[in-house]
């Protein structure tokens, strides 16, 4: 069993690492299984693309500095989500064709900006992520973000789900429908940001997506997704640490590797929905 | 007065599905919404919802609350919610976006799937529900949502006979609770035996009152002679507002 303690009992950045990765599990995990849910899975994708301009602007801005970027990913993410939002409520355009429109715009400002500098090594270094160097802040900044999606996920629960299951009821009862897609967007780019900070921008969207698509295959129910979900990206941060400690592996791809492993696993095996569900069926009932 | 409607026009990209419409329901009403397809029923009732703001005109609604039921519901089905959980939303208006359902609140629940023959079907998932049973589970939700206008837009279609008749015994019981209820219906005949008032509509309105004063050979020969087409080189309505509202796009 010592391969698996010694690396998190002997060395502080693996503690810290597992940490910010356990921070971004819990918060990262249920936005995901709303947004897979929703069928807006590619939206963070997406997404992800939309931040890393704000980011890299950031980083151009003010070096290799942590507060500077996450502002820039927020506002770059927020200002895409914003206008997505708006221009499909507001125009004939669907959300999907809004959102591709804006983060492409988003994403080519960013490399026109990032080449006026000149390219930078350490910039790739930030957009791939720096999970085995997360200092305090950017672990109290992971906490941070996961406790605030935890809390505000809690609160517009019903809303929420409503939104998703049947928007056009939610807006004959009330005035949430608007507010609640907003915050919903708002905490995507969050999470997003926080995610980019250990995983980097791009590896952040699979923390997020692969967990939520994995626990479709073993849970009927929203709280049963959810919690599978969290455990699902868990499991997959520990054995993609583990994995690149003892293989000497970049640890964002192994983390996200671990939980597409889990994916395809349940993929297979999972008890429902699943290619064994199809292609193996039990003895059907009798009523 | 339930709804009261004054020049009402609704419409799309300025041609209009409703034109210059003007109508009063009384409170307890049972109406029926009856005209051929793209007579512009669908739209009066989204009008009525505000889910369309008028081109023209005014809807004044007088009921305190109001419960929807659309033609082409935006319900996903396949998402993970039981049939308990997805009829408990009809309680919003007792619960908000964040109270909880008491113990009252959830035999409320228990009652209405009841009356809608659905006892028994709590914990099912709503994607293993037939399409009769989703119009069921509408009506179950609709029950809880304790309105004073009911708005149905084609509740009885696709429907086997034995789900119709449950689902019309729901409506019967709304209007003997004095709720005002206004209909979309095809079904001429069910009309005429149980709706007491008709509105025929083809954009504009044909006739409103009484439904054996309203679906009479001639009304319904005129309602179908509404042409269905868009004019795109169409004139801009010259028939002077009641008010002076605005004008719309025009």
């Amino acid at each position: 069993m010592s391969w698996l303690i010694d690396p998190f009992a002997d060395f502080a950045f693996m503690q810290r690492a597992l940490l910010g990765c356990l921070a971004i599990s819990l918060g990262a995990t249920p936005v995901g299984v709303f947004l897979l849910l929703r069928q807006m899975s590619l939206t963070g994708d997406a997404m992800a693309h939309a931040i890393l301009p704000g980011a890299a602007v950031g980083y151009l801005v003010a070096g290799l500095n942590l507060g500077a970027m996450t502002i820039g990913g927020v506002a770059a993410g927020l200002v895409v989500a914003v206008l997505t939002g708006a221009v499909a409520r507001f125009t004939a355009l669907r959300e999907d064709a809004s959102l591709a429109a804006f983060y492409l715009i988003s994403l080519a400002l960013g490399v026109l900006l990032v080449s006026l500098k000149g390219s930078n090594v350490d910039l790739m270094h930030v957009l791939f992520g720096t999970v085995l160097a997360l200092d305090d802040a950017a672990l109290t900044l992971l906490c941070a973000i996961a406790t605030v999606t935890l809390v505000a996920l809690a609160l517009v629960y019903r809303p929420l789900v409503l939104e998703c299951a049947d928007p056009r009821f939610l807006r004959s009862v009330s005035r949430w429908s608007g507010p609640v897609h907003f915050l919903f967007l708002g905490l995507v780019v969050l999470n997003l940001v926080a995610g980019f900070q250990a995983l980097g921008t791009l590896m952040a969207v699979g923390i997020m997506i692969l967990p939520a698509a994995a626990a479709r295959f073993w849970a009927t129910s929203i709280g049963g997704m959810l919690a599978v979900a969290a455990c699902v990206a868990a499991i997959s941060s520990v054995a993609g640490l583990l994995a690149s400690y003892h293989a000497g592996l970049p640890s964002g791809p192994a983390i996200i590797l671990a939980a597409g492993t889990l994916y395809l696993l349940s993929l297979v095996f999972g008890p429902s929905g699943s290619l064994a569900a199809r292609f193996w069926p039990r003895a059907h009932l009798e009523a | 007065m339930a709804l009261r409607v004054r020049d009402l026009t609704l419409g799309y990209d300025r041609h209009p599905a409703v034109h210059h419409l003007d109508l009063e329901l009384a409170e307890g009403s049972l109406t029926a919404i009856v005209g051929p397809n793209g007579a512009g029923k669908s739209t009066f009732l989204k009008g009525v919802m505000g889910e369309l703001p008028p081109l023209e005109g005014k809807i004044e609604r007088g009921a305190a609350r109001v419960a929807y039921l659309p033609q082409l519901s935006e319900v996903d089905r396949s998402f993970p919610l039981s049939v308990k959980a997805f009829v408990a939303m009809g309680l919003w208006h007792r619960t908000g976006a964040f109270g909880g359902l008491s113990r009252a609140d959830l035999s409320r629940v228990g009652e209405a799937l009841a009356a809608v023959g659905l006892t028994g079907f709590e914990r099912r998932p709503i994607s293993a529900l037939s399409g009769g049973q989703v119009q069921r589970v509408m009506f179950a939700r609709l029950l809880l949502q304790d309105a004073d206008l009911i708005l149905l837009d084609e509740p009885f279609t696709a429907l086997d006979a034995k789900t119709a008749a449950d689902l019309l015994a729901v409506v019967q019981r709304w209007h003997g609770e004095g709720r005002t209820v206004l209909a979309v219906l095809h079904d001429i005949e069910a009309v005429r035996r149980h709706f007491p008032e008709t509105l025929l509509l083809a954009r504009e309105k044909v006739a409103h009152g009484a439904t054996d004063t309203v679906l009479t050979a001639e009304n319904l020969f005129r309602a179908r002679q509404m042409s269905e087409a868009f004019d795109d080189d169409a004139n801009v309505c010259a028939r002077p507002a009641e008010q002076p509202a605005k004008r719309g796009a025009a």
